[in-house]
């Protein structure tokens, strides 16, 4: 039996050798990296101004003023029933979008042009939906309605789908047999397996919801952003800091909430 | 003999996965009344595809499956579905689904007979409640009514499999090596409770196993497959080491 260091036909080659590629690829990434800094003017003397400026703001936001509290609640209200109306929505369309996604139940000529309709829904960020909303169905809370329904859909859709292809076909496969129709089929053996996960993703899309429901009013779709932006706008700093206490107790309440309905699940 | 109705007729039945590569190369045979029929043959013969064609999971190439005097190969859609309820099938690793509750999983057995409708809200009849409770004590479950599936042990597992299968007030029960994933005690327990219903209830039960001892054991007729063709057919005093050397290939395996 030979030992391990007999085999004496030279060298072989070792497979864990630098690569000169990899090493180059690293030194690219860092020079892009020091030359962006560069090219942005950031130095430590344009920083100590910005933080002096950040300083008056400050102080001009304290005590946050609660004066013109009846504004500020119209807004809040607004803004809850865009992010209500749109992930009630947004969710309740996801489940069919989600399912006639999904590649393990539908033929291709279905799930993919889905696909892309969802891909269609996530290639743009909240803020650039809002506005070509605005632009077509015009000022208000049907704009921010929608912009937030597209949003809801570019999200949960796509994860339920993905939640869809990950189950066990055979507990699919003996539902099918028993004769049940392909909706029984998605009733009895397809939802039990997601239906937990499609929770989560909803309480974090309501979640999600909610904060960009006091973002699109500030170009024009309706809730409290629309406020929050007046009030930068008029320097009413005092304002702002009331408009910005209230989402984030706003955002504290939900997160309280949503715990409870995960517990339950 | 032509006199006796037939409840399942496979005729020259070819199935390939790949073409040119046929896993089931004509079989044939027909099962005219009540009791256990073992299909026995080595892994990769063709015995699970035999039996997918035959509530149409998969699709045969070739050939003709009759239940009830129909063609299931060449039905589609509402009248496919009407036939599989026909056709119960217990699976290797049961198949529940693992979510709901053991009695929910008894009468998803009904799911064929209901509306989508019916079965969001779980709308049985009187009837069926009734039956499956009566099953599931059968199948000494009774107190486990209310579990989740994925509670139960793989024999409890198992058991459920079946009175879903005999929910479904089936014409004839497929069964996929149904004791092959069980310890030799509850492999012979899952056996007797197939026969059991199989007598009761007037079924014939058409079950694929590795197990010679077990087929010779419970079965009443023995169907010996070998690379996608029929090598025996008959009762299971008939067949000889002869017979299973062709089946298996080799000899060693043999006491």
């Amino acid at each position: 039996m030979a030992g391990l260091n007999s085999i004496a036909e030279g060298d072989k080659k070792n497979p864990f050798s630098r690569s000169k590629w990899n090493i180059g690829l690293w030194v690219l990434v860092a020079a892009y990296l020091v030359y962006s800094v560069d090219a942005m003017g950031l130095n430590g003397e344009r920083f100590l101004s910005g933080i002096g400026h950040a300083g008056t703001l400050l102080d001009r936001m304290f005590p946050p003023n609660f004066e013109r509290w009846e504004l500020l609640l119209s807004g809040l209200v607004e803004s809850l029933e865009i992010a209500m109306i749109s992930s009630v929505s947004g969710i309740f369309l996801s489940l069919f979008i989600g399912i006639l996604a999904a590649r393990n139940l539908m033929p291709a000529w279905v799930s993919v042009p889905i696909r892309g309709f969802i891909a269609l829904c996530r290639s743009f960020h909240p803020v650039i939906i809002a506005i070509l909303f605005v632009k077509s169905v015009g000022f208000g809370a049907l704009a921010g309605i929608l912009t937030l329904i597209i949003a809801s859909i570019g999200f949960i859709a796509k994860l339920f789908a993905e939640a869809i292809e990950e189950i066990s076909l055979k507990q699919v496969e003996a539902i099918r047999a028993t004769g049940a129709s392909f909706s029984s089929v998605v009733i009895y053996a397809v939802m039990p397996q997601v239906f937990s996960r499609f929770i989560g993703f909803a309480t974090y899309q309501f979640d999600s919801n909610l904060r960009n429901s006091t973002m699109v009013g500030i170009v024009g779709a309706g809730g409290l952003g629309g406020t929050l932006f007046s009030a930068f706008q008029r320097f009413d700093y005092d304002f702002v800091a009331a408009i910005l206490i209230t989402i984030i107790s706003l955002i504290l309440v939900w997160e309280f909430l949503s715990t409870l309905v995960r517990r339950v699940f | 003999m032509s006199s006796v109705p037939k409840l399942l007729q496979v005729k020259e039945l070819k199935k390939e996965y790949v073409s040119g590569n046929p896993v089931l190369k004509g079989v044939d045979f027909s099962i005219t009344e009540a009791g256990l029929v073992a299909i026995i043959g080595p892994s990769g013969t063709g015995k699970s595809t035999l039996l997918r064609c035959i509530n149409r999971l998969i699709d045969a190439t070739e050939g003709q499956i009759i239940v009830n005097d129909v063609d299931i190969c060449k039905t589609k859609g509402r009248p496919l579905r009407k036939l599989r309820r026909q056709i119960a099938m217990v699976f290797q690793e049961y198949n529940l689904v693992e979510r709901l509750s053991v009695m929910e999983n008894v009468l998803s057995g009904r799911l064929g007979y209901m509306s989508t409708w019916q079965a969001w809200r779980r709308n049985y009849t009187q009837q069926d409640i009734n039956s499956a409770y009566e099953l599931l004590g059968s199948v000494g479950l009774a107190e486990h009514a209310t579990q989740r599936a994925d509670s139960l042990s793989g024999g409890q597992r198992q058991r459920v499999g079946i009175a879903r299968a005999v929910m479904q007030n089936p014409s004839i029960i497929l069964a996929d090596e149904p004791t092959s994933s069980l310890d030799p005690k509850t492999a012979v327990e899952i056996m007797e409770l197939l026969e059991k219903f199989s007598m009761e209830k007037n079924i014939p039960v058409l079950i694929n196993m590795h197990d010679v001892n077990l087929a010779k054991r419970f079965a009443k007729r023995i169907i010996g497959m070998s690379n996608g063709d029929v090598v025996y057919d008959g009762p299971p005093q008939g067949i000889s080491d002869d017979h299973l050397k062709e089946i298996y290939g080799g000899e060693s395996w043999l006491d």
